[in-house]
């Protein structure tokens, strides 16, 4: 008997371990889920305020009088990430193709292993990095803004590609080169199409991802006249460095100014990421027709 | 997001010994010469790097990396404090965020009813998605308020015989900054650890649980030991990138030059610092020694990623034998 109890008290502290680990793993989910609310929501409550029209038609002036908005850092940060990804797009695309296709051994290992390198620098890193080899001696510019998001980029797209092309059945390559295609046929007219899908998906999350970035652009577009500015060979304002500046401001509407900077940045990184989203089960779906 | 491959490598050329074509010439040309490129970019990054920070590697030598000074007038620059705030902060972080993202992980591979897991799958992706400055508008705004008027004076009053905790005063702080990199690392753990648990083959799992075993103790028999290897990779990476953010970091930490064990006092980052230095550097050598705090960075994350890569390749292959 007292044995059987025993046992009983043993199972039930192992049901009860279970339990209380089982919470947690909610607890902590729910955590996640928490925070990124709250900061969603501070964010639209405080921009929310803001959002009016002389925020996208009147740019941001230091010191400046009178209505003031931040069409300028719209315009810029559109400027250097359209740079940015015309730049990282068809080189991420090459190399993931040379990867996935043509690559063998040591040489593809050390290509993918240099991408997971370039991944992993700091993006403030970078930003010193373009300093260096074109600030220096010339002069801040939105070209040199969009090279420092571009080498951000670039490990993104190319690694996303790579992982679509790796989903594409051999089976196919097998087709186009057995009906006589040459390779670079069967890679361009056949492969690719297949995962123009997942690559926009890849490229979008990484344009995303790098609209957000502040760090690479102190030190290459952070000299910014007042007024509009379209010519990138000029330094460009853009939405996160404008942001940033104005939290140093001692005056509360700059605050809000920052705030409603922050609502339309998140909107846009939500909007497109679930743009990806779609864009990720479409091609999924597409690839594995092609693939039967 | 940085990622680690956790799926088999799939080689992809079985046809080779074919007569080469023009445009194959040309593919392959371009494509070997990207990939050629990204080499040559990642050590043009070296390069420049090394070469922007040489004034002050001459200068001051490697004594730099843990000389504690920050003096423009008498120009006498160093590392130390910042990489004393550097380390502290990506160190508690991380010590905060594994348990929490491991827990979220487990939840999203093994625990959640099928509607929710999408939903919040994405939601933890989101949370990863938020830029840094808009993470740090809202902890020096939102975040550093509440918690120097409620959470610092608790824990200073429930903990305070230990010097970590000392009194608090300043909502700009080292522990905020805690907090807030613990967000912004939280999502990259869990989403790869998550990847990671959903890899353990199933005859495991329910073999354990055959065997009488409660979910947990599955859990802590099969699906840990099976992905150690990859988890502690993501743990490296998270603290990649902790150690890297500069932006949020620069907002919350406050801007102080010295050595202290209170986290309720400001603090700095090597990171942070850079950014909050950019404008206005009084002399090149100034310059040339954030230039330097941008070297050390940049070695301690190629190290920190490498490290990464090595632990993944050899779970990978130990996998490989018992399986």
């Amino acid at each position: 008997m007292s044995v059987l109890t025993g046992r009983d008290d043993h199972l039930r502290r192992r049901r009860f371990v279970n339990r209380v680990m089982e919470l947690l793993a909610w607890l902590a989910a729910a955590l996640a889920v928490a925070i990124l609310g709250i900061v969603i929501f501070s964010v639209a409550k405080k921009g929310l305020s803001q959002l009016n029209l002389d925020l996208f038609t009147k740019p941001l002036q230091l010191y400046g009088t009178g209505p003031q908005g931040l069409a300028n850092a719209f315009v810029g940060s559109l400027i250097i990430v359209g740079i940015a990804t015309a730049m990282a797009l068809p080189v991420g695309i090459l190399i993931a193709i040379y990867v996935n296709e043509y690559a063998h051994g040591a040489v593809r290992n050390s290509v993918r292993l240099t991408l997971d390198v370039l991944a992993g620098v700091p993006a403030i890193v970078i930003g010193f990095f373009v300093f260096e080899l074109i600030v220096v001696g010339h002069q801040q510019s939105g070209y040199a803004a969009g090279f420092a998001l571009a080498v951000l980029m670039l490990p993104l797209v190319s690694r996303s590609t790579m992982e679509v092309l790796a989903l594409v059945p051999d089976s196919l390559r097998e087709a186009a080169l057995g009906v006589g295609a040459p390779r670079w046929r069967t890679t361009l007219g056949v492969v690719l199409p297949q995962t123009i899908g997942g690559v926009l998906t890849g490229a979008v999350l990484a344009v995303a991802r790098v609209a957000g970035e502040t760090a690479p652009l102190l030190f290459t577009s952070s000299l910014v006249a007042s007024g509009m500015q379209y010519n990138p060979a000029k330094p460009l304002l853009t939405v996160p460095l404008a942001i940033y500046e104005l939290t140093d401001s001692d005056n509360p509407s700059d605050y809000a100014r920052a705030w409603a900077g922050a609502l339309v940045l998140i909107l846009f990184i939500l909007f497109v990421s679930l743009t990806a989203r779609w864009l990720a089960t479409r091609s999924r779906r597409k690839i594995q027709r092609a693939g039967r | 997001m940085t990622s680690l491959d956790v799926s088999p490598d799939a080689a992809r050329r079985p046809f080779s010994g074919r007569r080469m074509h023009l445009g194959d010439l040309i593919l392959q040309g371009l494509a070997g010469l990207a990939a050629l490129g990204s080499l040559v970019l990642v050590g043009l990054i070296a390069w420049k790097v090394i070469q922007g920070s040489r004034l002050a590697l001459s200068t001051f030598g490697l004594p730099f990396i843990w000389h504690v000074a920050w003096d423009p007038v008498h120009n006498q620059f160093g590392a130390g404090s910042f990489l004393f705030g550097t380390v502290v902060t990506s160190v508690a972080a991380l010590v905060i965020a594994t348990p929490i993202a491991i827990g979220i992980a487990l939840f999203l591979s093994e625990l959640a009813p099928r509607g929710i897991r999408g939903p919040v799958t994405a939601l933890v992706e989101t949370l990863a998605a938020i830029p840094s400055v808009v993470i740090g508008l809202w902890g020096l705004l939102v975040l550093a308020p509440v918690l120097r008027d409620d959470v610092d004076p608790a824990l200073h009053s429930a903990l305070g015989f230990i010097p970590l905790f000392g009194k608090a005063s300043y909502g700009s702080n080292v522990f905020t900054a805690i907090v807030v990199l613990t967000i912004m690392i939280l999502p990259i753990i869990a989403s790869i650890s998550r990847e990671l648990y959903l890899g353990v083959p199933p005859e495991l799992k329910e073999g354990a649980i055959a065997l009488g075993t409660t979910r947990w103790e599955m859990i802590r028999g099969v699906v840990f030991p099976y992905t150690r290897g990859g988890v502690a990779a993501a743990m490296i990476l998270g603290y990649g990138r902790a150690i890297g953010e500069a932006i949020a970091v620069a907002l919350v930490i406050g801007s102080f030059t010295g050595i202290s064990a209170n986290i309720f006092k400001p603090g700095n980052t090597l990171a942070a610092w850079i950014a909050q230095n950019y404008a206005g550097l009084p002399s090149a050598l100034a310059l040339s020694s954030l230039i330097y705090f941008a070297l050390i960075l940049l070695v301690f994350s190629i190290l920190v990623n490498l490290l990464a890569q090595f632990i993944v390749r050899r779970s990978a292959r130990a996998q490989g034998l018992t399986r």
